[in-house]
């Protein structure tokens, strides 16, 4: 089924675009936070405040940013965390199985659900153009946003998955060891080793 | 019927999480399907789960868990950027040339690395990478060898600033400084049995850790104290530099994290080191770690949302409170549940899914949560280095050469294991290890 892989590899570059993306948030968020707490130090023994509700809030909001947006890459990447003392040992096809059903049956189902429930308190925040309660602080409802977003970009990323699994389940050809999401064997956290 | 309904999806929790798809999204289609069961047998309504946006605006605005990605930023970036790997070199060279010197350069690089990064495979696959070759390449003894790296590398979880405890102490709701403090002991203790394992073993069986002929350290002894003062003291001033500020009360952990992952890139660069490519990788793996723990964190929650309409937290409450010997009780049976949750589910899992369920019959109790939750980090680290499943054993593995045999491995594990339970035994004989430098802090004006 080559349609289906062809599928996934489109909806895959979605993911890598936006997530690589946004982990450029990481780096800002550092800098920002330096000069956060820089700021509040020195505070202390001047006059001057320079700390400001803005760039407090623009911390968190980066945070948010990054793991919000930054999921469907995570998934795609087979970096959330697996307990893997079976699922290991499984064939690749054992695995593709797990794959397929717990997409269909967890993930599609779950973040359907979390942008049902988050869509009332979103549109509210965007009716009220709701602000920060502290004075300088920055509007609440474009990083509300995120989150009905980031459940869209990894049900996304979760069609991707389904796709190259039955492709490798029901396609009748091997599955190319390199590149496809959930191809890596062994634990998914330490990808860094 | 409606009663067993809570002990039912912790079970079926269990078993999904088991089937080894991403552990948050299998908690979340857990929640999901009790949640219809729960509203069909008329226990709560779905505006229950309601509370699941609130919940995820607030994991968004937590200042403590802010820090978690400054803390990945800077270790990652230690890293990558071969700074550690620097570190393990120069001080395998300073120590090689003593009997056991290998391994006291691996035990020392492993408390002072791993505090940057907190996460256990990474530490303990690069020093396998590192330093295994050379120790087995001069004649140390595989099981010393082996059982020193995991060892070491899982150390870093409970020394101070690991990610963990920070991701520990936003669950139990005590702060990140207390908890940084009371590990630190503990931490060094261990440290210190384990090298002191180390001298004891070159001492009696020279054989099994021999010291390395001086020609191995490449360099003249005067170019060996500029890489000292070159390599070694920037990171170690770093890392010193960032608990201080937060042992003070100077900085936040969060500030203290964000002015660390500065100090990093400040350090690579100097060394000339701060690529491009340094810098992606290093956004992209906080990008996904974060991602990955802050996922999890909302699957739990889900989970914990519906596990309390269904009163499964009262089930485990009455389950905690009411065990025989009562404080004594529960401790026996959190640290034996967490030790066995130990060897499958790694430390992230076991603070979002099993701590909530444990700590509020511990506060009931009377338990010193931070006492509570050192030990639980000693314990899971515990668990971690025992065969068959331990974590770190596992990652060893996959960077060891074939030759040696598995059975090396594990064999190698067992006297750190029983340090561990040393140190266990301590932390419970004498809480002032944890507590004590915490009132001392306190009580300095």
């Amino acid at each position: 089924m080559p349609a289906l892989r062809k599928l996934a590899d489109r909806l895959d570059r979605l993911a890598d675009w936006t997530g690589k993306g946004v982990s450029l948030a990481a780096l800002v968020m550092v800098l920002l936070g330096a000069f956060n707490a820089v700021v509040r130090y020195l505070g202390r023994f001047t006059e001057a405040d320079l700390a400001s509700n803005t760039l407090i809030e623009a911390q968190w909001y980066l945070f948010s940013a990054l793991f919000l947006v930054g999921a469907s890459w995570t998934l795609k990447e087979d970096a959330h965390v697996r307990v893997d003392v079976f699922y290991g040992r499984l064939s690749p096809r054992g695995k593709a199985w797990i794959d397929l059903l717990g997409t269909l049956l967890f993930l599609l189902p779950f973040c359907a659900f979390a942008i049902y429930v988050s869509w009332g308190p979103v549109s509210e925040s965007w009716r009220t153009l709701e602000g920060s309660p502290d004075p300088g602080g920055l509007p609440r409802y474009p990083v509300k946003t995120l989150v009905p977003l980031a459940f869209g970009l990894v049900i996304v990323q979760g069609l991707s998955m389904a796709a190259r699994k039955a492709a490798l389940l029901f396609g009748g050809e091997p599955e190319d060891p390199v590149g496809g999401a959930g191809s890596v064997d062994g634990s998914t956290t330490e990808d860094a080793a | 019927m409606t009663e067993y309904l809570g002990p039912l999806m912790f079970v079926a929790a269990f078993a999904l999480i088991f089937t080894g798809y991403p552990v948050a999204f299998s908690l979340g289609g857990t929640a999901l399907l009790f949640a219809f069961i729960g509203v069909e047998a008329g226990l709560f309504e779905w505006a229950l789960l309601n509370g699941l946006p609130l919940r995820i605006f607030g994991v968004m605005e937590n200042l403590i868990l802010l820090a978690v990605p400054f803390f990945i930023f800077m270790g990652t970036m230690l890293e990558r950027s071969k700074l550690a790997e620097d570190l393990l070199h120069t001080i395998g060279m300073l120590f090689g040339p003593l009997r056991g010197g290998l391994a006291l350069a691996v035990v020392f690089v492993g408390a002072l690395l791993a505090a940057a990064t907190g996460v256990v495979g990474a530490s303990v696959v690069a020093m396998g990478l590192i330093s295994l070759p050379v120790m087995l390449r001069y004649g140390y003894s595989e099981e010393l060898a082996t059982g020193i790296i995991c060892a070491s590398g899982t150390l870093g979880q409970i020394i101070p600033p690991s990610v963990v405890l920070i991701v520990l102490a936003d669950q139990m709701g005590i702060s990140v400084g207390d908890l940084f403090v009371g590990s630190l002991v503990p931490g060094l203790a261990l440290a210190g049995m384990y090298a002191l394992y180390v001298v004891g073993g070159a001492i009696m069986k020279p054989e099994a850790a021999p010291a390395l002929p001086a020609s191995e350290r490449e360099v003249s002894g005067l170019e060996l104290a500029r890489r000292v003062v070159l390599v070694l003291l920037p990171p170690l001033f770093l890392i010193l530099l960032v608990l201080g500020s937060i042992f003070a009360g100077i900085a936040t952990p969060t500030e203290a994290g964000a002015l660390g992952a500065v100090g990093a890139m400040i350090l690579a660069a100097i060394n000339r080191r701060l690529t491009w490519t340094t810098l992606k990788e290093t956004m992209a793996y906080t990008t996904k770690l974060t991602s990955m723990v802050v996922f999890l964190l909302i699957g739990s929650t889900a989970f914990a949302l519906v596990f309390r309409g269904l009163y499964g937290d009262v089930w485990i409450e009455d389950l905690l409170t009411g065990l025989p010997g009562g404080k004594i009780g529960l401790l026996i049976v959190a640290n034996l549940a967490i030790f066995v949750l130990g060897f499958f589910i790694d430390f992230f899992e076991i603070a979002f899914i099993v701590l909530p369920l444990l700590v509020p019959a511990a506060r009931i109790l009377g338990i010193d949560l931070v006492w509570f939750g050192v030990m639980i980090g000693v314990n899971l680290q515990t668990s971690f280095l025992t065969p068959p499943f331990g974590f770190a054993l596992f990652y060893l593995r996959g960077v060891t050469p074939p030759e040696v045999p598995t059975t090396s491995i594990y064999r190698g594990a067992i006297p750190f294991i029983v340090i561990q339970l040393i140190g266990l035994g301590l932390i419970c004989a004498f809480p002032e290890l944890v507590n004590g430098p915490i009132e001392w802090l306190e009580s300095k004006p």
